[in-house]
């Protein structure tokens, strides 16, 4: 088998090529050509996998190339950077239908022949973990753009009805195993069980933690084409799979912490329903676009602290404008960011950047922290629980124990907010009421601008 | 023996990915998600085994279909990671 070595060799280049790509990710100076490595090597991959596939009709490939080719560009093309965390919910999605449906069409290949049961059980596996992220993805896709309810959904026997879920899959797993065909009964309850687990599994998470959802989601459509790789024999989709697996292990791990709850919390309740923080009070002084200006105009350094807000606003443009009027007054100026600002892992980094703020200037939590009592303003926009210091103080508040950017330590504090309602988790947030805090009450751009006109 | 070797390949990737992936900044954490997303499109590998080299019907449906979601993914993920990732910028650039 001549061209077994050929495709072989082929995926050797392509795995070296995929992970410096991944280390060119290091650094935004290297990332995008790691980015194009990473392509090549995919490139490398799939013609070494076509050529070695041995087709006999290139009609449906060719087909399903070109379909998705026009998708994938469209939507690559055309997608709003705020729109991103959907987009990559899809990805995810799509990453799994296509791991589920490799593992399915594995079994034709064997026709006449037994299924080795290691096989079988890597196509349920495939199946499984491959159907649980379409749906879930699909869910998560669904409340990300606000087109189901993005709340939390509970209903009384959820539990009762997951678990018998996946008792369901258990047996119909080890009754595939034993006689595993094409045409098995318990292929097709498996099929239908796995696309019910993923909605099951991602209905009862509200939106504030779709950041930990869509990094997990992420991490299994690595393990899915895992799964697939040791279905079909395939050692570079192993080697891709575990990569991305582990990069979405990562992720999730990160945004956990940033939100000092465990995975288990986060998936299996709804939040913030056995605590009662203790109720604020206190007087709120806000402030007139054109004190703020004054005091912007004294402060030699201003950090923005930007959160899901600023990207509904769509304020990262006038953002960035005011920061460089502020650098030219001689200003020192920053982006402090929270990991889990905004609805996925370094969206609001993307939109500053899409807005020409260099990278330098974009800080992460323990960066700004230690230094925060030399900042002179600190202008929080659009962000809330990342900056409540109830998460440092208060035992009761249900985000106790979250690390947050300590703003409240900034010599002022700037709040663009619309009204006086309470963030995603519902916590009131003593904040509003600090003796440095000053409320710029309306919409953030139109408050911006405000300020940029001032010192016009 | 070829499940042991396959292993053992997922095994040290999964080790590998971990290092990598921990040295990714912060501020690149949504490109490095989009770039998984197209390296999982590694199934279009895979997917051609099932569309192109059996001479079943319902195979090879199932198979074009996988095609057609893993290049969305390849395509789609490689290019939108692109198009961040020419956004940021350096100051020293300018």
């Amino acid at each position: 088998m001549d061209i077994e070595i050929y495709t072989n060799l082929a995926y050797i280049v392509a795995a070296a090529l995929f992970i410096f790509g991944l280390k060119m990710l290091g650094s935004p100076a290297t990332a995008r050509r790691g980015n194009a490595y990473s392509s090549m090597a995919m490139l490398i991959a799939v013609v070494a996998g076509l050529i070695g596939s041995q087709a006999v009709s290139y009609e449906v490939i060719i087909a399903g190339i070109i379909i998705g080719a026009l998708i994938g560009t469209l939507s690559a093309r055309l997608v709003a950077m705020t729109n991103m965390p959907e987009l990559v919910a899809l990805f995810n999605g799509s990453g799994g239908a296509s791991s589920l449906l490799v593992g399915w069409a594995t079994l034709y290949y064997f026709e006449a022949d037994v299924v080795p049961t290691f096989t079988a059980a890597t196509i349920v596996l495939a199946i499984l973990i491959g159907g649980l992220t379409f749906t879930g993805s699909l869910i998560a896709y669904g409340k990300l753009s606000e087109r189901i309810n993005s709340a939390a959904f509970v209903f009384s026997g959820q539990r009762i009805l997951n678990s018998a879920l996946l008792v369901a899959i258990v047996v119909c797993a080890y009754l595939f195993c034993i006689e595993p065909s094409a045409t098995s009964v318990y292929l097709y309850a498996l099929l239908g069980l796995a696309l019910l687990l993923g909605v099951m599994a991602v209905i009862p998470i509200g939106g504030a933690d779709m950041p930990v959802v869509i990094s997990l989601l992420n991490s299994y459509s690595g393990i899915a084409a895992c799964a697939a790789g040791f279905a079909v024999g395939n050692n570079i989709l192993i080697v891709a799979g575990a990569l991305v697996g582990a990069s979405g292990m990562i992720l999730t791990n990160i945004m956990c912490k940033a939100m000092n709850r465990s995975l288990a919390n986060v998936l299996f309740s709804g939040f913030g329903a056995a605590k009662t923080a203790k109720a604020v009070e206190g007087e709120v002084k806000p402030i007139s676009v054109e004190d703020a200006y004054y005091i912007l105009e004294a402060a030699s350094n201003v950090c923005f602290v930007p959160g899901y807000g600023m990207a509904v606003a769509q304020a990262q443009h006038v953002v960035k404008e005011l920061g460089k009027i502020l650098e030219a007054n001689g200003c020192e100026v920053s982006y402090a960011i929270h990991p889990v600002a905004g609805r996925m892992p370094g969206h609001m980094n993307v939109l500053l950047a899409e807005a020409d703020v260099p990278y330098e200037q974009l800080v992460e939590m323990d960066d700004i922290n230690p230094r925060i009592g030399n900042v002179d303003v600190a202008i929080v926009i659009g962000a809330n629980d990342v900056v409540n210091p109830s998460a440092r103080e208060d035992s009761d508040s249900p985000i106790y124990g979250m690390p947050i950017i300590n703003v409240d330590q900034a010599r002022t504090v700037f709040v663009l907010k619309r009204s006086m309602a309470s963030g995603f988790s519902g916590v009131d947030n003593p904040l509003f009421f600090g003796e440095n805090t000053r409320m710029l009450f309306g919409d953030a751009k139109e408050s911006i601008s405000g300020v940029i006109g001032e010192f016009g | 023996m070829d499940i042991i070797f396959l292993t053992f390949i997922l095994v040290l990737s999964v080790f590998l990915g971990f290092e990598l992936i921990s040295k990714v900044p912060a501020t690149l954490h949504t490109p490095l998600m989009s770039g998984a997303n197209a390296i999982s499109g590694i199934t279009l590998a895979g997917a051609f085994l099932a569309a192109g080299a059996t001479t079943n019907d319902m195979a090879s449906w199932l198979g074009g279909a996988a095609v057609a979601f893993a290049t969305i993914n390849v395509v789609g993920g490689y290019l939108v990671t692109d198009r961040m990732l020419g956004m940021f910028k350096s100051k020293r650039g300018k």
